[in-house]
């Protein structure tokens, strides 16, 4: 314990460390899955922008990278990382690999949760003499928010966890202070401490998502 | 023969084709073009006489098929609509009735461009609507409002904002939109609850607001598909109402689909019958439902009215019934029961009504009655056999339509 008080700092730098990762993340990924949700949705046969090429190529995409576990994920696109960023490792390297990350797995649950809006729906805004793409934003995206925001829900728990392996590369963040400062040094209490604050960072988004998608919801 | 059967009014002898005159017996001032029309619809009324011919119908269908391609490498193509012409006039009510998969929908989707026809052409207004462009057809959808068997509102839009959704994608700007809103909203009742939520509505109201977003941007024309489908009779009656005051006070024309025949009784103009994706008939309301003149028009016809005995009943009636049955059309003339008895006594036949029905449709009697005949030495001698057949012929000559039902089969 007094070992944990002499690295309060470094206990709350890994905190932040942690948030600046997940948020970004969560900000790029959310928005860059949230459009290949959209297209993958929108050029599905008989959709809106109906496009079997398009469609297919995007499904693949998507299927192959999505079920990649993040650690190897990680280590497979160094090359891109380098690229990107000029180093592959650090926090931003690893902010980088989990935007893309979470920008897969936005993009099937986005795609999901515009499936279940009724058809019909999208035929009364169809018949109002509206633009696909218009009706993309101003229709299915209002009438699936409730599905999203749990989904997007769902992403966060994830990314915090990703983002808690990426310790191992060297990534600032909880995961690396458990692994520096608990783990290595044989420090069960830091250990635990850094679990506890991840489950109450993990409670937190949890509650804020499930309020949000129950107002979206009017429940 | 399966095609359709066009009426020819003996008083107009220009007519030709399919094109149909709007001709509606008992209806003509009840829908007072322009005299009658409020301020909302001024704008389209006025859009709809420019670059369309006043003479032309408002919808015209000329030899429309769609068919659909084959689901699965298995299937076949789907032909949903097969030759299918008609026009529907400026002003009126046109019914479309027909069984479930007869093509109703893939009709009134095609009226707004929603689907493109295999072959044939649609006109809107004198607009031919495969020949436009995907935006000048999303033009041509901002004239026509559309209502839903399932309502189809926005859930997450407010009773306000699922009215003021059309006149958003119309760009009209936002004073104007909340005074076209509330406009709506009172013509439909619903002013009071502008701020509600949809599933906070009853069934009735969720249409009500589905027809004052479907005017909202003062649309020449509405179509209803199974509008009231989802509705028990009470507010099937109010939803209908607030078409008829829609038709009358506002000058749409409405074409309603649907495969309640009560529904097109209360309401429609002129009719046509679809069954299998064509047009059996068509004409006036009273015409096609007083006299069906195909034999699957009057199968559907038939079953709207319940006044011709099913197989099932007409074998039970025979169990207690040995007489010749023949089935006799009501006809809209006078004393027309007093000739139907004098004609049987005069031939000796003794005539029992043994089922039947007599409704009235645009103020005029229709409905059939069935009877038993039976000649002066019983039913099976050839003495009856030949006076029930003299009688038979006697009624036909007159003009009386007398269908004998065919005896029980095995
Ligand atoms: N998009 C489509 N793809 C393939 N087949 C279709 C499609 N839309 C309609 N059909 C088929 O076309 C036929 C006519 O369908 P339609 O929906 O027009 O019938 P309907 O008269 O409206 O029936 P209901 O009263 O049940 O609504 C049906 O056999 C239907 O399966
Ligand atoms: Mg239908």
């Amino acid at each position: 314990m007094q070992e944990f008080l002499s690295n309060l700092s470094v206990y709350r730098d890994a905190i932040g460390q942690t948030f600046y990762i997940v948020l970004i993340s969560m900000a790029a990924g959310g928005v860059l899955g949230l459009v290949i949700g959209l297209a993958l949705y929108a050029t599905r046969p008989g959709s809106l922008l109906a496009s079997r090429p398009v469609f297919i190529a995007l499904n693949v995409l998507v299927n192959i990278v999505r079920p990649i576990p993040f650690v190897i994920f990680l280590t497979a696109i160094q090359p891109l990382i380098l690229a990107a960023i000029g180093t592959t490792i650090g926090t931003n390297a690893v902010t980088f690999a989990l935007s893309i990350a979470a920008a897969f797995a936005v993009s099937r649950i986005v795609e999901q949760s515009l499936l279940t809006v009724d058809p019909g729906v999208i035929e009364a805004a169809r018949a109002a003499g509206a633009r696909p793409t218009s009706i993309l934003v101003t229709v299915l995206i209002p009438e699936a928010l409730g599905p999203v925001i749990l989904g997007y829900t769902f992403i966060f728990v994830a990314v915090v966890d990703m983002s808690a392996q990426a310790g191992l590369f060297g990534g600032g963040g909880l995961g690396n202070f458990a692994i520096t400062y608990g783990s290595q040094r044989y420090d069960w209490p830091i250990v635990y401490i850094t679990v506890a604050t991840i489950i109450v960072i993990v409670q937190a988004g949890q509650f804020i998502g499930n309020w949000l998608a129950r107002r979206a919801l009017r429940r | 023969m399966s095609g359709s059967t066009q009426r020819e009014p003996s008083s107009d002898p220009t007519r030709s084709g399919n094109h149909e005159r709007d001709d509606r017996p008992g209806t003509s001032g009840t829908h007072a073009p322009v005299p009658g029309r409020t301020a909302m619809t001024s704008v389209s009324a006025s859009e709809a006489g420019q670059g369309a011919a006043p003479a032309a119908a408002h919808v015209r269908l000329e030899h429309v098929t769609k068919t659909f391609p084959a689901a699965g490498s298995g299937g076949r193509p789907l032909t949903a609509l097969d030759d299918v012409s008609l026009e529907v006039s400026h002003g009126e009510v046109f019914g479309v009735v027909g069984h479930s998969g007869a093509g109703k929908s893939t009709l009134v989707r095609l009226i707004n461009g929603l689907e493109t026809p295999t072959a044939g052409r649609v006109y809107l207004g004198g607009r031919e609507l495969t020949s436009l462009t995907e935006r000048a057809r999303r033009e041509v959808r901002r004239d026509t409002g559309m209502i839903f068997q399932q309502f189809n509102l926005f859930r997450s839009r407010t009773v306000a904002g699922n009215v003021a959704y059309p006149l958003k994608v119309a760009r009209v700007g936002q004073p104007e939109r909340d005074r076209r809103v509330a406009r709506l909203l009172d013509f439909v009742g619903l002013l009071d609850r502008a701020h509600d939520h949809p599933e906070q509505l009853s069934g009735g109201q969720k249409q009500r607001v589905g027809i004052a977003r479907a005017l909202a941007t003062e649309p020449s024309l509405l179509l209803a598909d199974e509008a009231t489908s989802a509705l028990d009779p009470q507010t099937t009656s109010e939803v209908l109402d607030l078409l008829r005051r829609a038709n009358r006070n506002l000058g749409v024309t409405i074409v309603i689909i649907t495969h309640e025949l009560d529904v097109i009784q209360s309401i429609a103009d002129r009719v046509a019958v679809l069954d299998g994706g064509r047009v059996v008939e068509s004409g006036s309301l009273y015409d096609v439902f007083a006299q069906p003149r195909t034999e699957a028009a009057a199968r559907i016809i038939g079953m709207a009215l319940r006044d011709r005995p099913s197989a099932a009943t007409l074998a039970r009636l025979r169990l207690t019934h040995p007489g010749r049955i023949v089935t006799v059309r009501v006809r809209d003339r006078a004393a027309f029961q007093t000739a139907l008895a004098s004609t049987f006594l005069s031939h000796g036949v003794a005539a029992e009504i043994i089922f039947g029905g007599i409704g009235e449709l645009q103020d005029r009697p229709v409905g059939s009655l069935t009877f038993e005949l039976t000649g002066p030495d019983g039913a099976g001698g050839p003495d009856g056999a030949g006076a029930v057949d003299a009688a038979i012929t006697a009624l036909r000559a007159d003009g009386v339509d007398v269908t004998e039902e065919p005896a029980e089969e095995g």
